[in-house]
């Protein structure tokens, strides 16, 4: 299921500005990468471009590679609705469908793709809410509404609608950001988890969290506002938080930045 | 104790002087009394006047008032409410006396009978007949126009919300600009001038062309709108799940919005109920009930009130079929208003738990 991604020579652009420039990192198969850096460092755009949602904004273009198992998910003839399906993404706002119940925003992955059997379809959704810890609190409402939900158990159950399409790749996006410190954690533990069947990648400005969740940290950074965000290292998690070898990301860390 | 007493007796800053709740009130009613004294005094006879004048004192009496007792700020205050009061009931006067007017004077001649009747045998200007012609007419040529023009715009809004850029989208939104400010009669001319090249007697469905051009602004328009609420962090969600854009569009942003788009669609279509002169051009009018809007000249309900207005040289009994049909105009837009707020809340996002 997991599979690795490597990026190599990657630049991205929002019309004419150059948002990041030339990152080349491997992100491993069954672990958790975490990507810190100041805000506008270029964290989400690449996360972004890991699913070819970069692209969805007006005058988003990218140059380089990103091979997911050795395929270029940007060479000739690629679909980004497939690429789409096999690397998920979570983002920073939990964002269930507001028309759609609990069920259905579950099952809308599957549904709206069309590739489904209806008697799968209870079994894949509970598996799913499962998999993000909610089912024990939404299996007696499964026909209400999504958005009558807290923000902690709607956040999981987007990661919920995530997993149900089963992707290779899960993208998140500062997942944790407008959550508690208990829904956080609960988030945390899931990451945990679902690091088994998934690569995770997880964009996050809380450094504990960078080092409670993930195995690698890559730390980005820019020189100066309006130049395009760098990756300045990328190396194990534990590593990056006790001896790391470029000066900025220990000043970055200790607090002593800028 | 004793420093105790001593604050009690300082004046607190907090609290000012105010006026009583029933102040409003008694300043409307004094202006009233006023204003009737001063039209009676100086021999005005146009209650219009009377109600200015005590509109007028209404608000220096506030004024006045309200700068005495309370202070500048306060006053400023109250009359910023009382301007948001007045100007609401010169809004509300002419609307319900337009409403009552038509009901007092539409009731006379509205029953079963006139509903389910044509003009066909009755001259204009005898009693009797009804305006199931009209009726039949209208509800085709509206009907449809909106199957031609709602759609239409409907994907044309999409197309500008969803799809557009550069310069194709900025001309579609120029000429949508231009086209809700087409006057009726000149979109009543167009249709009519093809119709002169085509040698066509008028039909109903040509003023539903007509009506299909008033119609698609305001559907794109308000559509437009409505798509634009829609969170961009529900089409990301949806385009993340591996979902094609067009589906997302389908399944996921349509939805979210369909109850704003029906009441844009339901409002367009009140907008061409009323409308007469491209009607008048193309429909022609016609007594008898002819049911086929792609032959022969039909009637409409806006038109029926005109033409009986017109024709009737005087005779009560068609100002009072002209009263029950514009009774029956409106009963009919209300009707549309009221439908569209009912899909409006059953299909709005639901927010329950």
């Amino acid at each position: 299921m997991a599979k690795r991604i490597d990026v190599s020579g990657l630049t991205a652009y929002y019309g004419s500005h150059k948002a990041i420039e030339d990152i080349s990192m491997t992100v491993e198969p069954r672990s958790v990468t975490a990507f810190i850096g100041p805000s506008g460092c270029g964290k989400s755009t690449f996360l972004r471009t890991l699913n070819r949602m970069h692209e969805v904004t007006p005058g988003g273009r990218v140059e380089g590679k990103v091979l997911l198992d050795d395929e270029d998910l940007y060479g000739a003839g690629i679909d980004p609705v497939s690429v789409r399906r096999e690397v998920g993404m979570v983002f920073q706002r939990p964002n269930p469908f507001p028309t759609m119940s609990i069920f259905d925003n579950v099952a809308a992955g599957l549904r709206l793709n069309g590739k489904y059997r209806k008697n799968e379809l209870n079994d894949i959704v509970e598996k799913s809410l499962k998999g993000a810890n909610l089912w024990n609190e939404v299996k007696d409402r499964l026909n209400k509404p999504g958005s009558g939900l807290s923000g902690g158990q709607q956040q999981r159950l987007c990661i919920a609608r995530a997993i149900a399409v089963e992707p290779n790749v899960l993208l998140m996006d500062e997942p944790c950001s407008a959550l508690d410190p208990i829904s956080t954690l609960a988030i945390e533990d899931l990451i945990g988890e679902l690091k088994e069947r998934f690569t995770i990648v997880i964009v996050t400005h809380n450094m504990q969290q960078a080092a409670r969740v993930s195995d690698r940290t890559a730390f980005f950074n820019l020189s100066a506002v309006g130049q395009p965000g760098r990756l300045i290292e990328i190396d194990d998690t534990e590593r990056i938080f006790s001896n790391p070898s470029v000066q900025a990301t220990e000043d970055y860390i200790s607090g002593r930045f800028g | 104790m004793s420093t105790a007493a001593v604050t009690d007796k300082r004046p607190s800053t907090l609290r000012g002087a105010s006026l009583p709740k029933w102040s409003p009130w008694a300043i409307a009613g004094g202006s009233i009394v006023l204003a009737v004294a001063i039209g009676l005094i100086g021999g005005l006879h146009s209650k219009v006047e009377w109600g200015l004048i005590a509109a007028v004192l209404f608000l220096l009496g506030t004024y006045g008032v309200a700068t005495m007792v309370e202070g500048r700020r306060q006053a400023k205050d109250r009359i910023a409410t009382s301007l948001v009061w007045v100007a609401f009931l010169l809004a509300v006067i002419p609307l319900v006396s337009l409403i009552w007017v038509t009901v007092s004077r539409g009731v006379k001649v509205l029953n079963v009978y006139f509903l389910t009747h044509s003009m066909g045998v009755v001259a204009d200007s005898e009693p009797g007949g009804g305006i199931y012609h009209a009726i039949i007419g209208s509800l085709e040529q509206v009907g449809l126009a909106t199957v031609i023009g709602a759609p239409i715009g409907i994907l044309t809004a999409i197309y500008l919300v969803e799809y557009g850029r550069g310069k194709l989208a900025k001309a579609v939104t120029f000429f949508v600009d231009v086209m809700t400010g087409i006057p009726s009669i000149v979109a009543g001319l167009f249709i009519l001038s093809l119709m002169l090249i085509f040698q066509m007697q008028p039909f109903g469905f040509a003023g539903s062309l007509a009506l299909a051009i008033l119609m698609m602004p305001v559907v794109v328009r308000s559509t437009e709108e409505m798509l634009k609420l829609v969170p961009n962090e529900l089409r990301e969600a949806s385009l993340a799940l591996g979902v094609p854009k067009w589906r997302t569009i389908l399944k996921v942003v349509l939805p979210t919005s369909i109850g704003g788009i029906t009441t844009g669609v339901m409002l367009a279509i009140a907008r061409i109920a009323g409308e007469t002169a491209p009607v008048l051009l193309l429909v022609f009018g016609n007594p008898f009930i002819n049911n086929n809007p792609f032959e022969g000249a039909q009637a409409s309900l806006p038109l029926f009130i005109f033409q009986q207005y017109q024709q009737s040289a005087g005779a009560s009994a068609a100002y009072d079929r002209a009263w029950a049909a514009s009774l029956t105009l409106i009963a009919f837009v209300m009707i549309l208003n009221l439908v569209a707020r009912g899909i409006a809340r059953w299909k709005a996002p639901k927010t329950g738990r």
